[in-house]
C-alpha cells in the first residue's frame, strides 16, 4: 500500500538531526511511546470487531425471518417485511465501477501531467486546484448533481449514449432517460474520487528517482517511452494503492449518490436506469423506519457493505503483495 | 497573588453553585424526540413557551421511528410521531402512551407538464399513474377530468420520497384508501415498494425532480409547495369537488374526519367527507406517557399540552401548518386529565 516502501532512493538526501525531544535516558520514555501507540493502533481493531459485532447482533431478525435469502433476493418491500439485498449491492458495486473507469485514466492523465510535463510554475497551483475538490461536502455534490448534472446529462449525454448504445447492440444504454441513473452516479463518484487519485499517484511518480528517467533519456527514449518504462512500470503497486483507496470512498459515498441514482430498488444491466445504493437506502429510510424487522434489514445492509470493502481490501492487498513480489524479481 | 488567586477560583465556585441553585430552584426541562415534518412549528411553541413559563424543552427532531423508539426506552419525556403507533408499539410502553394531534398538514400532488398550468385529477388517476398503468400525459383518463386543457402527448415521470417519510404515510395512505388494486399491489407506509418511479430524497429531492424533468408527477408538502411557489394539482375529494390543497382546505379535512375520530385520535384522516376537504392530508402527534414518575414533569407536560392547545395552535398557520378544527381542540383537551403523576 505505501507508495515508496519500494523506493526509498530520493536522490541520496542526507537524513536531518533530529531536535532533542526525549525526556531522559533511562529508555523508558521509547517503552511507553510504543506501548502507547500500540494501543491505539489495537484500540482501531477494537473499534472495528465492535461496530461489526453491534451490526451483527442488530441485524439477528432479519437474518432469522429471512436468512441467506437477504442475500440472493431482489424483493425489498418493508411494509409486507420482505427484505433482499441484491439491488443494493448490485448498485453501489456498479456505480462504483463506473466511476473508476471514468476517474482512473484522467486522474492518472492529470498526475503524470503535472509531474513529468507540465511547466514548473504550473504545477502546484494546478494541484491545489484539483485536490481542493475533496474538500467540498458531498451534499454539495449532491445539490448540484440534482439540479446541473442530471438535467445535464439527459438533455445533452444520455442521447448520445443512447444512439451508440443502438448502432452498436449495447444493451447498457437504453433509453429513455430521466437523467436520474447509474451512469449519471458513477459521473458524480468519478468527481469525487479524482483528487483522490490525483493526490496519491501524483506523490508515487515523484518518488520514481530522476535517475530512471535520466537513464531512459540517455538511451534515446521518447518522453512517452520514458514515462511508460521509467515511470509508470515502477509505480504499478503505488497506483494500485490509490485506485483502492478511491474505491473505498466510492462504494461509501451516500448523499450525493442518493440524489442522482434515482433510488429505485431494481438489478438492470442498462447502465441509464435509476438504481439504488447501500449506503443511500441506509440513510434515507433509517430515521423513519418504524417496524423493528425494518431497521433490522438496514443494520444487515451495514454490516453487508462493511464485509463487501474488507472483502475489497484484502483482495487489494494481495495484488498490491502480488505485483510487488513480481516486481523485485 | 497566589492568596488572591485562591480567593477568586473559590469565589467563582460559589457563584457558580449559586447559580445552578437559582435555575434548578423554579424551573424544569423536558427532552423530547421524533418527528422532523412538525420541526418548525415545535421549535416555535417550545421557544415562545420557553420565554411565557421558563419551562425549557428541548425537542431532536430525529424522526418518528425513532422517536417511537426513544419513548420506548424510556430516553425522552415525550415523543411526536408523523404516524399513530400501532399497538404492537403500544404495548411494549409501560406506562402506557396517548396521541395528542398537534396540527394537520397536507401533501400536495405537484407536476411538470409543459403548457399546463391547472390540472385536476381523482383517486382512481392518480393511482394508475403511480401503478404505471397511466403512463402518458394525454391517457383518455387524465384528459376526461381535464376539458379544455390540451394535454401533451409526453411520457410521465413519477417521483416518490426515497427516504421513509410521513409525507409518504399520508400519500400512500390516501391511495390504499380510493384503490384496490393499490392496496394490494403497493399498501401504505413510511417506506413502500413503488411499482414505478425515481426517488428523491427529501422535499427538495422530489421537488428538484419536478423542476427539472419535463412530464413529471410527485408530491411534496403543502408547506414546502406553498414556499417555493411549486404548482400543484386540485384533487377530487369524496363528495366530489375538485380542492386544492390550502390551509383552510386542510383543517377542513381534518373537520369532515371528527365524525368517526376514535376516542384515543389514532387515526388516519385521509379522503376524510366534506364539502371543502382537501382528500390527501394527516394529522401529526405528540406521543405522552400516561403517568409520570417525577411530578414536576408531569406538571410540566400537561402545562404545555393546555398551553398549545389554547395559544398555540393559532401560531400554525403562520408556518403553514393547518390548525387543529375547534371542535377537535375541546375534544383533546379533555384527554389531558388521563396524563398521572
Amino acid at each position: 500500500m505505501n507508495p515508496s516502501a519500494e523506493l526509498t532512493d530520493n536522490g541520496g538526501a542526507k537524513p536531518r538531526a533530529l531536535p532533542l525531544l526525549s525526556f531522559g535516558k533511562s529508555g523508558f520514555a521509547d517503552k511507553f511511546f510504543q506501548k502507547l501507540t500500540a494501543f491505539f493502533a489495537f484500540l482501531i481493531l477494537f473499534l472495528a470487531f465492535l461496530t461489526a459485532l453491534t451490526l451483527w447482533q442488530a441485524s439477528a431478525p432479519t437474518f432469522h425471518k429471512m436468512g441467506w435469502n437477504f442475500l440472493t433476493s431482489s424483493d425489498w418491500d418493508p411494509i409486507n417485511g420482505i427484505f433482499g439485498s441484491v439491488p443494493f449491492v448490485y448498485g453501489t458495486i456498479v456505480s462504483s465501477m463506473v466511476a473508476l473507469f471514468i476517474a482512473v485514466p484522467f486522474g492518472l492523465g492529470i498526475s503524470l501531467f503535472l509531474t513529468e510535463l507540465a511547466p514548473m510554475k504550473m504545477r502546484d497551483p494546478v494541484a491545489f486546484l484539483v485536490e481542493i475538490l475533496a474538500a467540498i461536502p458531498s451534499v454539495v455534490y449532491g445539490l448540484w448533481g440534482i439540479f446541473l448534472l442530471a438535467p445535464f446529462m439527459r438533455v445533452h449525454v444520455d442521447p448520445v449514449l443512447e444512439a451508440l448504445g443502438g448502432a452498436l447492440r449495447l444493451p447498457f444504454f437504453k433509453g429513455p432517460s430521466t437523467g436520474l441513473s447509474l451512469f449519471t452516479a458513477g459521473v458524480i463518484l468519478s468527481i469525487m474520487i479524482l483528487p483522490t487519485i490525483t493526490a496519491i499517484s501524483r506523490e508515487v511518480f515523484e518518488a520514481v528517482p530522476n535517475t530512471y528517467r535520466e537513464s531512459a533519456r540517455a538511451l534515446g527514449a521518447t518522453s512517452w517511452e520514458t514515462i511508460l518504462l521509467s515511470v509508470l512500470k515502477p509505480s504499478r503497486v503505488g497506483l494500485l494503492g490509490a485506485i483502492m483507496l478511491a474505491l473505498g470512498r466510492a462504494l461509501g459515498e451516500t448523499m450525493a449518490v442518493t440524489m442522482v441514482i434515482g433510488n429505485t430498488p431494481q438489478v438492470s444491466i442498462n447502465l441509464l436506469a435509476p438504481a439504488h445504493s447501500m449506503a443511500s437506502v441506509i440513510a434515507n429510510e433509517f430515521s423513519e423506519a418504524v417496524s423493528d424487522l425494518h431497521i433490522s434489514a438496514l443494520a444487515e445492509i451495514g454490516l453487508l457493505l462493511m464485509v463487501i470493502t474488507l472483502v475489497l481490501n484484502i483482495v487489494a492487498h494481495l495484488l498490491v503483495w502480488a505485483t510487488a513480489a513480481k516486481f523485485q524479481k | 497573588m497566589k492568596s488572591f488567586k485562591k480567593i477568586m477560583t473559590g469565589a467563582l465556585v460559589v457563584a457558580a453553585f449559586a447559580g445552578t441553585g437559582l435555575v434548578n430552584a423554579d424551573s424544569v426541562s423536558l427532552n423530547g424526540a421524533g418527528a422532523t415534518f412538525p420541526y418548525p412549528i415545535y421549535s416555535k411553541w417550545f421557544y415562545e413557551y420557553n420565554k411565557a413559563t421558563g419551562t425549557a424543552i428541548n425537542y431532536q427532531s430525529i424522526g418518528s421511528g425513532g422517536g417511537i423508539q426513544q419513548l420506548t426506552n424510556g430516553t425522552v419525556d415525550f415523543g411526536a410521531s408523523d404516524a399513530p403507533m400501532t399497538d404492537d408499539q403500544m404495548a411494549k410502553i409501560k406506562t402506557g402512551v396517548l396521541h395528542f394531534p398537534t396540527v394537520a398538514g397536507a401533501v400536495a400532488v405537484a407536476f411538470n407538464v409543459p403548457g399546463v398550468d391547472k390540472l385536476k385529477l381523482d383517486g382512481q388517476t392518480l393511482a394508475g399513474i403511480y401503478l404505471g398503468t397511466i403512463t402518458k400525459w394525454n391517457d383518455p383518463a387524465i384528459a376526461a377530468l381535464n376539458d379544455g386543457v390540451s394535454l401533451p402527448d409526453l411520457n410521465i415521470t413519477v417521483a416518490h420520497r426515497s427516504d421513509g417519510s410521513g409525507t409518504s404515510n399520508i400519500f400512500t395512505n390516501y391511495l390504499t384508501k380510493v384503490s384496490t388494486k393499490w392496496a394490494a399491489t403497493a399498501g401504505f407506509g413510511t417506506s413502500v415498494k413503488w411499482p414505478v418511479g425515481v426517488g428523491g430524497k427529501g422535499n427538495e429531492g422530489v421537488a428538484g425532480l419536478i423542476s427539472q424533468i419535463p412530464g413529471t408527477i410527485g408530491y411534496v408538502e403543502l408547506a414546502y409547495a406553498i414556499k417555493n411557489k411549486i404548482s400543484y394539482a386540485s384533487i377530487k375529494n369524496r363528495d366530489g369537488n375538485f380542492v386544492e390543497p390550502t390551509l383552510e382546505s386542510t383543517t377542513a379535512c381534518a373537520d369532515g374526519a371528527l365524525r368517526r375520530m376514535p376516542k384515543d385520535f389514532r387515526m388516519m384522516i385521509t379522503n376524510a367527507a366534506g364539502e371543502n376537504a382537501y382528500p390527501i392530508c394527516g394529522f401529526t402527534w405528540l406521543l405522552i406517557n400516561k403517568s409520570y414518575a417525577d411530578p414536576a414533569k408531569g406538571k410540566a407536560i400537561t402545562d404545555f399540552l393546555k398551553w398549545y392547545l389554547d395559544s398555540g395552535e393559532t401560531m400554525a398557520s403562520d408556518l403553514y401548518y393547518a390548525p387543529l378544527p375547534a371542535s377537535l381542540v375541546e375534544k383533546v383537551k379533555a384527554q389531558i386529565d388521563e396524563v398521572k403523576y
